[in-house]
């Protein structure tokens, strides 16, 4: 029978990763929300929210009780059936990015291999990317449906925004598997567990990080924009446009706009720690050997998210056409150049091995240095005020 | 026997996405409608053993080419329901009998290119030993280079072609908006 054929274990363990990681992804929103409103709070010399459970740490699920009890308004003019599918069509992708995450070797279990990974696809890096692209609908559809200015305003913006830093974020990407010579999520980190053979620097692993510098700086720019979060949190300027593509939303189905919102933000981590961070390499303990590799992924993760509220908290808003031109006039130019550097440091001949790392690493300090110098100089546009004067 | 239930569950969402995005009165909702089909597709590329046009088909059809669709609809504001009259004379007759030759015509290069179901599933495993992207890559950078990089060419003198038509004279409009010290003192 057909029934008989089915590997019941298999399939058990199957449901089992799905829950088990959804149900992760779900208290660490709660837990990023949380630390990002104490963060913040502290960058701000504030006390932050201290109410709800020791130190606060309750009060996204506060939140989240209010925001399920409340009702829901749905605005006349708004068309009913993609209003209601938008708030879906932003989390979904944000959650299915989440299946090709490697959290760690994994764990012997009923005499066979389970991965801490839903699925190793072969092409995981693309479907990233396709998950990413993706995640516009759900603005650009609220925006619509909403039947009002101010939301689609929002989502014109965040759509043209979403779409520029996709292609500096793929660029970043395709730096990256350059190197690593495969599409596959669980390889990537495999080959980032290798270490340098220069003999002064045999203690340090060859994470992405230390030879595509440049390329994890274009991906976690990219990364903020596609976002939304702070600088480029244009689609939802308070400012200017009330709160952009979500301002006709209310009770549950803002939620969800929230919930996607902080999802994409762990997403993101989790691929950057991935691709540029080494996944879940790090020191190795005999004691409970799974779970130090589970262990190392979470602190880099929380690490890269302490660092995405701490960019928050400190740089304002960008104006709109800046963003624009630095997007597609810095940002696409910069990642095509540094893919341009790396395919050539593969593909010579002579300099295989450590030598072509010594050039990435070379090339890409070389690079930060020429982006880090207006920071001594000053701008162009701040020298030629100063001239005027 | 898994792609023969994925393929029977999801054939019937294709037909009628296709069907009902031809039929949408609402432009935003005809492109919805679409996108459902071309993930429709996306599945029969996975089914059909390649994962990689698969997420291509995702990334360039779904992500990129239906939101500037959607991108363009909003800002046009064409998302009103169109009336239904004919602007050129006998347009429908016309349309009709085209795509009625149009359907025959990839009817006749399938069956004089493939032939309609011999019965043998070609086995793609062998194909695809050493990865998909593998293959398909020595394909179409080795036997298919050329009209690859043609098509590559072409698009681009189009879309180089679409901005000069779509440029304005630049010099009868003033900047409006500089950045501070550019121009502004």
């Amino acid at each position: 029978m057909i029934l008989a054929a089915i590997d019941w274990v298999e399939w058990a363990l199957m449901v089992g990763r799905v829950v088990v990681i959804f149900a992760a992804l779900l208290v660490s929103v709660m837990l990023v929300i949380w630390i990002e409103r104490k963060v913040v709070a502290d960058m701000q010399m504030r006390v932050g929210p201290n109410r709800a459970g020791p130190a606060g740490i309750l009060i996204t699920l506060a939140d989240g009780i209010k925001l399920f009890f409340k009702e829901g308004v749905m605005p006349v003019t708004a068309d009913a059936p993609v209003y209601l599918i938008a708030p879906i069509a932003s989390m979904v992708p944000a959650m299915l990015a989440f299946a090709v995450i490697p959290f760690g070797p994994g764990i012997t279990l009923f005499g066979r291999h389970v991965p801490f990974q839903i699925s190793d696809l072969d092409v995981g890096i693309l479907w990233i990317l396709a998950m990413a692209s993706l995640a516009v609908y759900g603005v650009v559809l609220a925006g619509w449906s909403s039947g009002s200015n101010y939301p689609l305003l929002g989502a014109i913006r965040s759509s043209a925004q979403m779409i520029s830093y996709e292609v500096g974020m793929s660029l970043g990407l395709v730096a990256v598997l350059l190197t690593c010579g495969t599409l596959t999520m669980s390889q990537i980190v495999a080959v980032q567990g290798r270490h340098f053979h220069v003999t002064w620097l045999t203690w340090l692993p060859k994470w992405n990080l230390f030879v595509q510098l440049p390329a994890f700086l274009i991906y976690m720019t990219a990364a903020l924009a596609e976002t939304n979060r702070p600088p480029f949190d244009l689609p939802e300027a308070e400012t200017e446009l009330v709160a952009g593509y979500h301002t006709e939303y209310s009770g549950i189905k803002f939620a969800m706009f929230f919930l996607a919102e902080y999802m994409h933000t762990i997403t993101v981590s989790a691929v950057g720690v991935t691709l540029f961070l080494g996944g879940w390499h790090g020191p190795q303990f005999h004691a409970v050997a799974w779970l130090w590799p589970l262990l190392w992924f979470l602190v880099k993760l929380y690490v890269v998210i302490f660092a995405l509220v701490w960019v928050r908290a400190t740089l304002p808003r960008f104006r709109y056409d800046r963003l624009m031109a630095f997007g597609w006039k810095f940002l696409i130019p910069a990642g095509l150049v540094w893919v341009l550097v790396t395919a050539a440091s593969i593909e010579l001949p002579a300099i295989r091995g450590n030598l072509n790392a010594a050039i990435l690493i070379g090339s890409g300090t070389v690079i930060l240095l020429a982006l880090l110098w207006p920071l001594f100089t000053g701008s162009p546009q701040a020298r030629a005020l100063e001239g005027q004067r | 026997m898994a792609d023969w239930y994925a393929f029977w569950l999801i054939a019937p969402i294709s037909i009628l996405s296709a069907g009902a995005m031809v039929l949408a009165r609402n432009a935003v909702h005809a492109a919805l409608l679409l996108i459902v089909n071309f993930f429709t597709l996306a599945v029969f590329f996975l089914i059909l053993g390649s994962s990689f046009l698969f997420v291509v088909q995702i990334i360039v059809y779904a992500g990129a080419i239906m939101v500037l669709f959607l991108f363009v609809i909003m800002l046009l504001g064409v998302d009103r329901p169109v009336p239904l009259t004919e602007r050129i004379r006998g347009q429908r007759w016309i349309a009709t009998v085209l795509g009625l030759a149009l359907v025959l015509e990839i009817g006749l290069a399938v069956r004089l290119g493939l032939g309609l179901s011999t019965g043998k599933v070609p086995d793609f495993s062998r194909v695809n030993a050493g990865g998909n992207v593998r293959a398909l890559a020595r394909v179409l950078f080795n036997s298919y280079f050329f009209p690859f990089e043609v098509t590559s060419i072409l698009l681009t003198v189009a879309a180089i072609g679409a901005m000069l038509h779509g440029r304005r004279n630049i010099a009868e409009e003033e900047t409006v908006d500089t950045a501070v010290g550019e121009t502004a003192t």
